[in-house]
């Protein structure tokens, strides 16, 4: 028997992002959103993206479909998709190509994006309208068959306006509208945010349930490590617009190694654990258009040298797949 | 028998907000507290826990005078706070203060940091003069952390981020040294990081001037941590009653009450194995009935994977299962 060559064992990168860079304009100058942000999503897999407000997290997803605000630009770097077209520097109508039908964003606080006047089978057709497919039936039906994947009655559903439904519903409308043009990647911002506990667990077993049935690629962004370590395949913790480190979710959540990867670890107030390990960070989170020189974490680092406060720190593989964006890990 | 009465006791308390039902129809009530009593003595923490719609931030708001009760009493110090004279009043205003979520909206944007903290010094008769005020605001900043205090001073609410906002907000509380705060979930706002900041500020609060506090939130970690670590009580709403009372640790790790037990099941943790070990107690049925019509019995029982036929007709009173742990639910009364 032949040997299998391992690059072909290797899942393959459906996204890849790199050196990309994301600017807003204020008037006191630029923030810096993004910076200098390389990361990969898998083909099949679901890439938990943690941070904090102001790590950039909303920004990338943003970015990756070219939805940035009039005030925001891409100041550098390429979003390859499929290893072919580079949507960071695409013209307007390569990019509806790509939106939608092969990569959708369900938007945080999207709960209430609905239009209160529409019924929800028009949030269906318009948005199929909108991009090019004007087949009714073929919409009707494909809508009826996301709703019934997510646990909804399709023809109650379809028939009523976003205020007959809960929030959780409306959630798993947003999925099924997401799904509509059949995408290869989905990318949620915050999905269980607004929702209850009870709703939360239902919505991240239908989503884990969802990619079983269909391998579809997420990129699910939260504020949340719970949620990633209950959800995610991998997972990129982002810090004031840096990855901060990359792995798999066993080996991040078992052995964290970048400093603000444990401190996030322990800052939260969670169910497990002894109330005695909790800790804050101390400092606030650094004023991004006037960056800290060298790491951005070192004014709350414990382990801050002096390298840190000068010079960037490069990124190290300390296993396969296992990256880290920190000083301590580079061998001098 | 205690020698003088409690802080605060509230004694079988219902609120109920009128409705109108279609243009013509009569007027339904939605019954937000329904029944609910309990008893906060001086350095008590009493964590109230539960989802959207539970009640938790109406009884919060009566307690502290903000909302009328429909029925039932609420006492200050054994006298019914509707029925204070003048001064009374004004006493338990100034000895029951209020914590907002949202840091953003709670300060005034037209008032710098000392405008805001000195007005309640001035309004009370703590500090006057101006240096006395400037001494005292300081003081304030420094004890909520925001140092060097001079830095923080005459920044306008715009200028501070939003744990900064919370800390000032908290320095507003505490200006007057109560006897009680509410804190209706103060750190939903606040970034991850310096959610426990937070929580650890207001726990030394209670070390150095025995406040009490009655802490709002819908995050059972949050809970957790604050009740945990200030030696209080966790209480589970659900449709307006509480089911559940008990010592942190024993609610979260050791629930009684079936509603706490599904919660307890379906909050993701911070631990991939754990997380996806974890076996979710299935409910009945995931729609919340209507406040306005709650049902008959226990208000669980069209959702409780336990429910007994009694569910449906008797509602079960809360009863001590174990030491201070008390739960309302038949499985554990005859």
């Amino acid at each position: 028997m032949q040997a299998i060559p391992a690059v072909m064992l290797m899942p393959r990168n459906l996204l890849e992002v790199r050196s990309l860079r994301v600017l807003y304009k204020v008037h006191r100058g630029d923030v810096k959103a993004v910076d200098n942000v390389d990361l990969s999503v898998r083909e099949g897999e679901i890439l938990g993206v943690v941070g904090e407000s102001g790590s950039g997290k909303s920004t990338l997803a943003l970015a990756i479909l070219r939805l940035l605000p009039k005030t925001a630009r891409i100041a550098d770097g390429h979003i390859y998709y499929k290893g072919e077209v580079d949507l960071a520097h695409s013209p307007e109508n390569k990019l509806k190509e790509v939106r939608w039908k092969e990569i959708s964003l369900i938007p945080q606080a999207a709960l209430n994006a609905l239009n209160p006047t529409l019924k929800i089978v028009d949030h269906f057709l318009e948005t199929a309208r909108a991009h090019g497919v004007h087949d009714r039936k073929w919409v009707i039906e494909r809508a009826s068959k996301l709703l019934s994947l997510l646990r909804l009655e399709p023809d109650r559903v379809l028939k009523s306006y976003p205020h007959e439904l809960s929030g959780g519903m409306k959630q798993r409308v947003l999925i099924a509208l997401a799904m509509l043009l059949e995408p290869t990647m989905l990318i949620l911002d915050e999905p269980t945010t607004a929702l209850d506990v009870l709703t939360q667990r239902f919505i991240l077993d239908l989503l884990k349930d969802l990619h079983a049935k269909t391998n579809i690629t997420m990129m699910f962004i939260t504020h949340d490590i719970a949620v990633i370590a209950d959800i995610a395949d991998r997972m990129a913790v982002m810090y004031a617009g840096k990855v901060m480190e990359v792995g798999d979710v066993y080996t991040v959540f078992k052995e964290p190694k970048h400093p603000y990867s444990i401190a996030l670890m322990k800052s939260i107030p969670s169910l497990t654990g002894s109330v005695e390990e909790m800790k804050s960070i101390p400092g606030t989170l650094p004023d991004l258009v006037n960056p800290p020189p060298g790491c951005r974490f070192w004014p709350r680092c414990p382990h801050a040298m002096d390298v840190c406060k000068k010079e960037e720190p490069p990124i190290v593989e300390l296993k396969p797949g296992h990256l880290v964006s920190c000083w301590l890990h580079v061998r001098r | 028998m205690p020698l003088e009465p409690p802080l605060m006791e509230v004694r079988n308390l219902r609120v109920y907000y009128p409705v109108r039902k279609g243009m013509f129809g009569g007027v339904a009530y939605v019954k937000a507290v329904d029944g609910v009593s309990l008893v906060l003595n001086r350095g008590d923490i009493f964590t109230l826990v539960g989802e959207s719609g539970c009640g938790k931030t109406t009884l919060g708001k009566t307690i502290v005078g903000l909302v009328k009760p429909t029925s039932g009493e609420i006492l200050y110090k054994g006298k019914n706070i509707l029925k204070l004279s003048k001064r009374e009043y004004l006493e338990y205003r100034r000895n029951v203060q209020i914590i907002h979520q949202d840091p953003f909206s709670s300060l005034n944007p037209t008032k710098t940091v000392f405008q805001t903290l000195s007005f309640p010094l001035k309004r009370w008769g703590i500090a006057r003069s101006r240096r006395d005020l400037i001494e005292k605001v300081s003081e304030l900043l420094s004890l909520v952390g925001l140092k060097p205090p001079e830095d923080f001073l005459f920044k306008y609410p715009h200028q501070l981020s939003g744990g900064q906002r919370q800390r000032v907000v908290v320095a507003r509380a505490i200006s007057v040294n109560p006897e009680l705060i509410m804190a209706d979930e103060p750190i939903t706002m606040i970034d991850v990081s310096l959610r426990i900041g937070i929580l650890d500020l207001l726990l030394d609060l209670q070390k150095r001037f025995n406040t009490a506090y009655l802490f709002i939130t819908h995050d059972f970690g949050a809970a957790r941590y604050f009740a945990a670590k200030g030696g209080g009580l966790i209480a589970v709403m659900y449709l307006g009653k509480i089911v559940e009372v008990g010592p942190a640790e024993d609610v979260i790790h050791d629930p009684l009450h079936p509603y706490t037990k599904v919660l307890m099941s379906a909050v993701p943790v911070p631990d991939p194995e754990l997380s996806r070990k974890k076996k979710l107690l299935k409910l009945k049925s995931l729609d919340i009935p209507s406040p306005m019509n709650p049902p008959p019995g226990c208000r669980f029982n069209t959702r409780c994977p336990f429910s007994k036929p009694k569910c449906e007709r008797e509602e079960p009173p809360l009863i001590e299962v174990r030491k201070k742990h008390w739960a309302a639910c038949w499985l554990y009364a005859s």
